[in-house]
Formats: structure tokens, sequence, C-alpha cells
């Protein structure tokens, strides 16, 4: 039994330790430290549109942006919640519809409808999911998934709204930059103010109920009405979302709907890092120009989706940015054991 | 009459399709989402088989039948086992390479009209005034005897023995000397024979389309889940129950309704009882 087996340890910078108190504004250095990533995060979101200004790159900018909201809402519900919700389709879809409504039958112009549609959206999204919500793991995510296909039909069997064709014509924004800069800044927003909350006694609760649900509910704290509300804040940004698509395009229609809404997100965030909020927007910002590149490769493309997917979620479930925040807060060596 | 006999293929095609879905849930707690992807897959090898390199109809179906259970193997062997107890990874991965598999098939030039694979014996018999095709009565004595099969097989061989073992408390099994990981590949493979089964006694009914596996695969989901996910009796039920709410609802009320019974299904069992009609020992686990 002779075998040396090595294993690598890990050990906190002492930048990283320094930052952590109030040594954090000790000296230019610990502020860059801590100001360098998130920096080069708001920058660069800020940058891309400018850098980028063909058309093309334009509408793939805002798609970006609605895919990195409905990541960062699967990536708050399933880190910080405890809620693997498989339905981002069901937001982008209620959102989109409402807005959609409203705009054709009562003339409302963008300014109302988005804001309509987001809360009026969150709200039945979560009183659809309410009653599912005690029920857990693969079930709700089952139930989650079966929901925007089962409203998709349903719409298409009563012949509503459009039915197959949608609704067309709708108002669309008045140029380019305000549809990139509008999901830009939500993305932000939504970022911030989601790390935000995790780190407020509210978050501190929903990761007790992730953790341990029984020991919460025997501290008196009623888990549905913290689950609804967290199902709450994840879907106003998936709303927002699907409202924005129905503007951007100013058409809605069952596509709304579709897989794509509720699974693409997923990958994003399974590449970009589960956990970190930062890492499914990465995600989002990676996977869709890379699917978009792929499109002339035809039906290969969703081939060679599902195969990074399940590489990086078999072989390197950490993703993308957890490894790079290893790599910027720790030092690495060999040792043996 | 119509309703009745036609509602009983029904139901058998769906307890065909589910079987091998909850036998793998059954044994290895991997919600196998490729299901419906090995199902068409199987169809397209045995055409494949049968008309590009002409082969005996009866052997092409044997050679795809074994191919897809390899394929099915390999899948656990390789992929899932890594991700094996995350529910979440699980659901991801094997969709995933379902998606795969259909849309590489899409690639490959499966679509159209042309991919037909033929009956087993042609005709049709009235019983008791409603005409009836052989197909559809070879799918009958078909599910019976896959689920005769499956019975015998988990009851009576060693190999059927410690599938059970492994599905009913793992841990106990695992000291019994039974490897999990090898059974579950076992199971693996026999579900996706399983699908493959499905795939040759229904597929002869219509042509082969990509888009028959997204559908399949629901439906694999909405039986196991009404019967309770990982029961195979339940199964079995669940597939009568879902398989006569369909042709009811094609009588009744309007056939694009079909797909939103199956939805409502899944959804109304899962929120009122999770464990499914018929099974309860694991309440504590899905409910808080």
């Amino acid at each position: 039994m002779e075998s040396k087996a090595r294993r690598k340890e890990r050990l906190d910078r002492g930048i990283k330790v320094r930052t952590e108190g109030i040594y954090a504004v000790s000296s230019l250095r610990e502020i860059t430290y801590l100001l360098l990533p998130r920096l080069v995060l708001i920058l660069g979101l800020l940058i891309i549109p400018l850098v980028l200004p063909s058309m093309y790159w334009q509408r793939l900018i805002c798609m970006m942006g609605i895919f990195a909201l409905l990541a960062l809402a699967f990536d708050f519900l399933a880190h910080y919640v405890g809620i693997v919700c498989l339905g981002g389709a069901l937001f982008i879809g209620l959102g989109g519809y409402i807005a959609g409504i409203l705009n054709s039958s009562y003339g409302l112009p963008p300014v109302l409808t988005i804001p309509i549609a987001t809360l009026g959206g969150a709200l039945i999204s979560t009183l659809l999911l309410l009653p599912c919500l005690p029920v857990r793991g693969i079930y709700f995510a089952i139930v989650s998934l079966m929901y925007p296909l089962m409203i998709s039909r349903i719409i298409e069997a009563l012949g509503l709204f459009g039915s197959t064709d949608g609704l067309a014509g709708l108002a669309t924004f008045p140029n380019i930059w305000v549809d990139q800069y509008i999901i830009i800044a939500m993305v932000l927003i939504s970022l911030f103010a989601l790390r935000r909350l995790a780190s407020e006694d509210f978050g501190l609760v929903l990761r007790g109920i992730k953790d341990n649900d029984q020991a919460v509910k025997a501290s008196g704290m009623s888990i549905t009405w913290y689950k609804a509300q967290a199902v709450f804040i994840a879907s106003v940004i998936g709303c927002f979302g699907g409202a924005y698509l129905t503007h951007l395009y100013g058409w809605v229609g069952l596509s709304l709907f579709g897989l794509d809404f509720s699974i693409l997100p997923i990958a994003a965030s399974v590449l970009g890092g589960i956990g970190t909020l930062v890492g499914p927007i990465m995600g989002a910002f990676i996977l869709i120009p890379l699917s978009e590149m792929l499109r002339a490769l035809g039906p290969l493309r969703i081939v060679f989706y599902c195969l990074i997917l399940v590489g990086f979620i078999v072989f390197k479930p950490e993703g993308l940015m957890n490894y790079f925040q290893r790599k910027y807060h720790q030092f690495e060596h060999w040792i043996e054991v | 009459m119509d309703i009745l006999i036609y509602g009983t293929v029904n139901s058998v095609v769906f307890a065909l399709i589910a079987v091998g879905f909850t036998l793998v849930y059954g044994v290895s707690r991997v919600p196998n989402f490729a299901h419906g992807a090995l199902y068409i897959l199987t169809g397209y090898i045995a055409w494949t088989f049968l008309n590009t390199l002409g082969i005996n109809y009866g052997l092409a179906i044997i050679i795809a039948l074994v191919i897809v259970a390899v394929i099915g193997a390999a899948i656990y062997q390789f992929l899932l086992i890594r991700v094996r107890g995350m529910p979440d990874s699980e659901i991801i991965a094997s969709f995933a390479i379902g998606l795969a598999i259909m849309e590489g098939l899409r690639w490959g030039g499966f679509i159209g009209q042309a991919y037909i694979i033929p009956v087993f014996i042609e005709g049709a018999v009235e019983i008791a005034g409603v005409p009836i095709d052989f197909q559809r009565l070879i799918i009958i004595g078909g599910g019976l005897a896959v689920v005769a099969f499956l019975w015998l097989f988990t009851h009576y061989t060693k190999v059927g023995l410690s599938l059970r073992a492994i599905a009913q408390d793992e841990r106990a099994a695992m000291m019994l000397g039974i490897d999990s990981d090898l059974t579950a590949v076992i199971a693996l493979a026999l579900g996706s024979a399983l699908a493959g089964v499905a795939a040759i006694a229904i597929l002869p009914l219509g042509n082969i389309t990509v888009e028959t596996g997204y559908n399949v695969l629901i439906y694999a989901i909405a039986v196991c889940i009404i019967g309770g996910l990982g029961s195979w009796p339940g199964a079995v039920m669940g597939a009568f129950v879902l398989g006569f709410a369909q042709i009811l609802t094609v009588a009744y009320i309007a056939p694009q309704w079909t797909m939103v019974v199956v939805f409502l299904a899944i959804i109304l069992t899962l929120i009122l009882r999770p464990s499914g009609l018929f099974g309860r020992q694991k309440e504590l686990e899905e409910r808080v």
C-alpha cells in the first residue's frame, strides 16, 4: 500500500482576507481588488453595444439580455431558495402576452404595458405555482416545465389572442439604442438587487429553507409565504423579459411559451456557474452568440449545444464563474497526502 | 364500444411507452429524459437496417433493440453515473442527451414522409362491430406480454430480484453485495430496450417523425406521475386512466384538447398527490 496521492491545497490570498473587513479601504490596492471585477462587469456590459454596432449584433445583445434575466431568475430560485423552476417560458409567455394584449386591445404605450405586464404576469405565475410550492425537487421541476406547454396548447385550442398567428403590429421602442440599454440596465439592476437581497435577513431565511426547511418551519416562519415571495421576485424578472421581448419585435406568439426559454437559461447557468448570480449572466452572454454562430449548421446546432451542456454538467459542474472566483481569491499548490 | 376498444388500445400504447421509463426511475432514481429519443432512434435504426441494408425484418428489429440497449447502458455508464443523486443535473443531462439524439437524427436527414416501418400482419378484423387492424391487436398482445415478462423477470431471476432489491432499499441491497451501479446500467439498458419494443410495436401505425420523440417523453412522464413515479402497477393503471381520458376527450370535446388533458393530468396529480394515485411510500420525501 505505497501509493502517493496528491491533492490541491487551496489557501485564501491575503488580500482577500484583508478586504473582507474594514481594511478594505486601507489602500488603493485593496479598493482596486474589490472594485475591479465589479467595474469590469458593469463597464463591459455598458460598452458591448458600442463595440458591436451592427444590426445583427444589436438584436443579439437584446436576446442575450433576456436570457441573462431568465438565467438570473433560475439561479436565484435554484441556489438560494432550493426551487428548481424549469418554467422560464411561463414567465416570458405571461409577461409577453399581457403586454401584447394591453397594447393591441387597449392601445396602451410600452411605458405602461411593461410595468403592468411585469407585475401582473408575476402575480399570475406566482398564483399558478403557489399550489405546487410544497412539492419538492424533480416534481416541482416537472410541473413548472409543463405549465407553459399547457398554456400554449390551451391558447391554441381555444383560438385565443390570435391563436397560432399571435398578435402582430404592436408598438416597438423608438430606436435600437433604447432597446439595448433598457435590457442591459435591467440586467445590472436585477443582478445587484438580488445579490443584496441574498445577503439580507430575507435571503438568510431563503437559504435556510433550502438547507433545512423543517428547521425554518420550526422557527415559526411560513415556508410557503417566503417561497411565494421568492417566486414572485424571480417571476418579476422573467416577466419583464417577456414584456420587453413583445415590444422588441412588436409581436407575440405561441413561441413565447416554447421550450427554448425554459432550457437555454439553465444551460447558461450551468455554463456560468450555479450559485454565483454573475455566472448565469456570463453564461448567457457566451451561449447565445455561440448558438447564433452555429446557426449555419442547422439542426446540428442543437446537438453541439446539448453536448456542451452535458459536458459541463457532467465533467465540470462548478461552471466558469466559480472557477474564476477561485483563481482570483485563492492560490493553489499540490501537496502529498 | 368504439370508446372501449380504442381506449384499451390507447391505454396499452401508453403502458408500453411508460414501462421502460418507470423501470429506470424505480431502480436507479434516474429520470431518463432521453426516453423519447431512444424510442424514435429504435424506429430509425430498424428502418435503416430494413431498407438500406436489406436485412430480414425480424433480424432488423432484434439488432435495433440490442443497439438501443447498448446506447442506454452507455449513457448511464459514461455520463449519468457522474451526476447520480443530483436530480436537477440528471434531468438536464438526460434531457440534453435526448435532444442531441433527436436533433442529430433530424440533421441526419430523417425527416419527411418516407420513414415507415411495415406492420407485422396486414388486414383487419371486426370485434363487436368495430373494425380493428391486426397491428393494434398485436400491440395489446405485446403490451400484456411485456408486462408479464417484466413481472416474471423481476420475481424469478437473480438479476431481476437484484433490480427490485435496489429499488426498495439501496443501502441494504448494497450490503448484500448487489452492485448499485451495475443494476442501474442493467436497468437503463432494459428500459431503453423497452422503449424500443414500444417503438417497434407502435410506429408501424404511422410514419416515424422526430417530433414523436417529444410527445412520447411527455406521455411517459404523465403516465408515470399519475401512477406514481417508479411504481410498475401504478404505471399500468396510470396508462389506463390517461388512455381512456384521451379517447373520451376526443369523443366528447375536441381532438385539439388531448395534449391539454395530458398536461393537466400531470399538474393536478403533482399538486394533489405527488406520489401518484397508487403510491404513497415516499410521501415524506416529496412534500414539505
